[in-house]
């Protein structure tokens, strides 16, 4: 694999257990390159989520989940800043979309600031919703209805409102969670192209269980597989000549 | 043809409840309609005159309704800033953990102790510290009652407001932790917007259970028949007036009691119908 | 720099709210501490075996006793006996009504009959007690032209009845509907499905209700107050009035002679009704549908 010139994030021998023993990431160490897309594959369980939420520090919301190692971002190790600094500096993006339902679409937008207690002239607000809507392509479609709650829009477009409200945050990198995998296959066609067009502003790590989404999108891959990290590659050599065994089995489908 | 038999018993067994709920209503009417009469219905309601001496005899409502109004308001008032915190610890702080069950505990061993007992404590232990403090000069009084009430109402608010609390979905409680919310914010902008309309029907159920409540109101709030006048005063509710004189009333006293116990009903009826209508609504959201 | 002033801000309005929910959570239990306390301590004293064996002395023994500086004799057995007695008979009604009440409701769900008798019972039981008292004494109280242990117990048994309803109705709703189905397919006719599928698949969560129905009732006075009435001879006559634990309670607070007995009273209902209630919570525990 070609070196990383520039990384944006640096997991250094990280694990992550779930109560006493039971380890869900085993010592994975990997940079990730500023403004690529980078995937994180591998069989339900094998703990590729586990490994994203920990650089949101999501695992803090629950007690039994001890995370060691290192997480740097931007070189400052992202357990030494407040959890609520850190976690506006890296978005998220969930399985499911989790528009707020008590809120309005415009509010959606704008839900970070307002829960990070950040005052906004009416005309800022204005431009943030109008141009976070346009980076997710959805300003188009919902300009006359931004009072109607997002609970009302299709799934796909409430994902996207979802990328809209971390994206206004205007994060150093975004996470993101299986973002496609409630979502039909054209909304997902859609998510995709978004994800490929919002990578010239920021880094994007997706975890998806679904190989050739990965194949299409994603600039750098990893595989991952019960708890370790087996494989990270450039992923046109990831899915043309993978090294391991494993990861083999897994791309040509006699795993997972 | 025995699934038939089976069937009719369940029936009957069915149509008691509205034979019972129509036959209060239908005898309470009946019993207070020679008060009603003599005093107008009305006239009833805004009256404050309680007096018995024969031949002047002259009923009103009014003192116990503005004592029961008054006691239950203050008890609310008492009652949120400790059902509230309750229902955050168990239903969002420490949720699902073994403290919280202890929690739980208390506040289920609280609702379960009768309200008679609450009205011993009140009388012998709380009573002369509210003398103490010089806030009423006999102790008791509607401020005393509204305060043991809202004690007895706690256990009620804070259960069913922490399940509503609970049921908010954790993924929108992590969506709002993502961007960086804190978990007061989270509570703030998320919980509370949620469970809302939920919490909100458990304090109206509460209100319900407060304003029918008897034998710790009549131990604690002075027992006199005139429209309170400030919050450490003595006073009587529509329950604790029935409690007090029911036993040795008849004729028209009798009946003014029972149209009390009447206006009483109604006015828990109509509250208890609007928490559980709004609790069935947000429990479909 | 303004920045960071704000997330200080954030942070120590985080921790406040923390601090004040952990405070006042933990406040709510010093009523039910000094409640116990206070009946346990004081009633302590006064309990002895001839407490729980005799019945109330009258005022004139208790006022020599007094001033002859010896403890009051005698005890609560009346009362104990009244309590048990009146709810027995409410409970041996109750519980079958409540229960066919209850898969009635659950069975014809949605149905503007069951609906109607939904609403009803919610109705009832919110309805508060004083009132369930001056029914009884129109309803029973007056025809029988006296107070009675009978009216009393038609008093318990409307104010058990919804509680054992809902309880019911509750748990049948959860229990899955391929149980009937299973029981149905197999030949068993609707009725016995019902009775010997349905009814002890749910006995766990009913027995709970109709335990936490009976910690409600015993510590009711105010629909006594005017159907029992009270007494202070033993008494087994239903046709008589009757004396009940938290009826002598209210007895001995309004008797400046019987004070000293109020607290050993106290202690038994409580340490009965809390019996109850925690026996019901073990026993929801176990026996989860």
């Amino acid at each position: 694999m070609e070196s990383i010139k520039d990384p944006i994030l640096q997991i250094k021998n990280v694990s992550i257990a779930y109560g006493s023993n039971k380890l869900a990431v085993k010592n994975v160490s990997a940079d990730v390159e500023r403004n690529t897309i980078t995937a994180i594959m591998g069989p339900s369980g094998c703990g590729k989520s586990t490994l994203l939420r920990a650089v949101n520090r999501m695992h803090e919301l629950y007690k039994s989940i001890h995370v060691t190692g290192e997480i740097l971002l931007n070189g400052v190790n992202i357990m030494e800043m407040h959890p609520t600094e850190e976690r506006r500096k890296v978005g998220m993006v969930f399985q499911r979309p989790n528009p707020f339902p008590t809120m309005n679409i415009y509010d959606n937008v704008l839900a970070g600031y307002k829960l990070n207690g950040i005052k906004l002239s009416k005309t800022e607000k204005d431009e943030i919703v109008e141009k976070t809507l346009r980076d997710v392509a959805l300003w188009d479609e919902v300009k006359d209805s931004l009072t109607k709650r997002g609970t009302f829009l299709s799934g796909g477009q409430q994902q996207r409102l979802c990328i809209a409200r971390s994206l206004a945050l205007r994060p150093d990198i975004l996470l993101m969670d299986e973002p496609t995998s409630a979502l039909d296959p054209i909304a997902t066609k859609y998510i995709e192209e978004l994800i490929v067009e919002l990578k010239k502003s920021v880094t994007i790590m997706i975890v998806t269980h679904n190989m050739s989404q990965a194949k299409r999108i994603s600039d750098y891959s990893m595989f991952m597989y019960m708890g370790e990290l087996i494989e990270y590659d450039n992923s046109h050599i990831m899915f043309t000549e993978p090294k391991d065994e494993r990861t083999r089995a897994y791309l040509t489908g006699k795993m997972g | 043809m025995q699934d038939k038999i089976f069937r009719t018993i369940l029936i009957l067994s069915a149509i008691i409840i509205p034979i019972i709920g129509g036959g209060i209503i239908y005898s309470l009417t009946e019993d207070a309609s020679s008060a009603f009469e003599e005093f107008g219905f009305w006239n009833f309601i805004f009256s404050d005159d309680w007096n018995y001496t024969p031949g002047k005899e002259s009923y009103g409502a009014l003192p116990f309704i503005t004592g029961t109004l008054l006691t239950t308001f203050l008890a609310l008032i008492f009652c949120i800033p400790f059902s509230l915190p309750v229902a955050l610890f168990v239903g969002e702080y420490f949720r699902g953990t073994k403290i919280a069950t202890a929690l739980s505990t208390v506040t289920d061993l609280l609702a379960g102790i009768p309200s008679i007992i609450y009205g011993l404590w009140g009388f012998y232990a709380l009573r002369p510290i509210f003398m103490e403090l010089e806030i009423s000069p006999q102790g008791s009084g509607i401020l005393t009652a509204a305060f043991v009430l809202a004690i007895m109402i706690v256990p009620y608010a804070a259960s069913l407001s922490s399940e509503f609390i609970k049921m908010v979905p954790s993924e929108l409680k992590e969506g709002a932790y993502a961007m960086g919310a804190t978990r007061a914010e989270v509570i703030r902008r998320v919980v509370f917007p949620m469970a809302g309309s939920g919490v909100f029907s458990a304090y109206i159920l509460a209100i319900g259970r407060a304003l029918g409540e008897t034998m710790t109101v009549t131990m604690l709030i002075g027992n006199t028949n005139q429209v309170p006048d400030s919050l450490t005063t003595t006073g009587n509710t529509m329950a604790s007036i029935i409690a007090n004189q029911f036993g040795e009333a008849d004729g028209l006293k009798l009946s003014s009691l029972i149209a009390i116990g009447l206006i009483l009903f109604l006015i828990t009826a109509i509250i208890n119908m609007i928490g559980k209508i709004l609790i069935r609504r947000a429990q479909h959201v | 720099m303004t920045h960071d002033k704000n997330l200080q801000v954030r942070i120590f309005k985080n921790k406040m709210l923390y601090l004040l929910v952990c405070i006042f959570s933990g406040l709510t239990a010093i009523p039910l501490l000094a409640i116990l306390g206070e009946v346990l301590i004081k009633g302590w004293r006064q309990l002895s075996w001839t407490f729980l064996t005799e019945a109330t002395p009258n005022a004139y023994k208790a006022m020599m006793a007094m001033s002859a500086g010896e403890p009051v004799p005698g005890g609560i057995a009346n009362g104990i006996i009244g309590t048990f007695l009146m709810l027995i008979m409410a409970a041996v009604i109750a519980i079958p009504v409540g229960i066919f009440c209850g898969i009635c409701l659950s069975e014809y769900k949605g149905k503007w009959f069951a609906t109607v008798v939904s609403y009803l019972t919610d109705l009832l039981q919110g309805t508060p007690s004083i009132i369930i008292g001056i029914i009884t004494y129109i309803w029973v109280v007056v025809p029988m032209k006296g107070y009675s242990a009978i009216a009393g117990s038609v008093a318990l048994f409307i104010m058990m009845l919804p509680l054992i309803i809902r309880s019911t109705e509750e748990t049948m709703k959860i229990l899955p509907e391929t149980l009937k189905e299973a029981g149905l397919a197999l030949g068993g006719s609707y009725w016995r499905v019902m009775l010997q599928v349905m009814l002890p698949s749910a006995f766990g969560s009913i027995f709970t209700g109709i335990l936490l129905a009976i910690s409600r009732v015993i510590g009711e006075t105010a629909p006594l107050m005017f159907t029992a009435l009270g007494g202070a001879a033993i008494s087994w006559n239903i046709n008589r009035p009757m004396a009940a634990v938290p009826l002598m309670i209210w007895e001995f607070f309004n008797d400046p002679n019987l004070q000293s007995l109020i607290w050993g009273a106290s202690l038994f209902l409580l340490t009965f009704v809390l019996f109850l209630n925690l026996l019901a919570k073990r026993i929801q525990k176990k026996w989860k549908v």
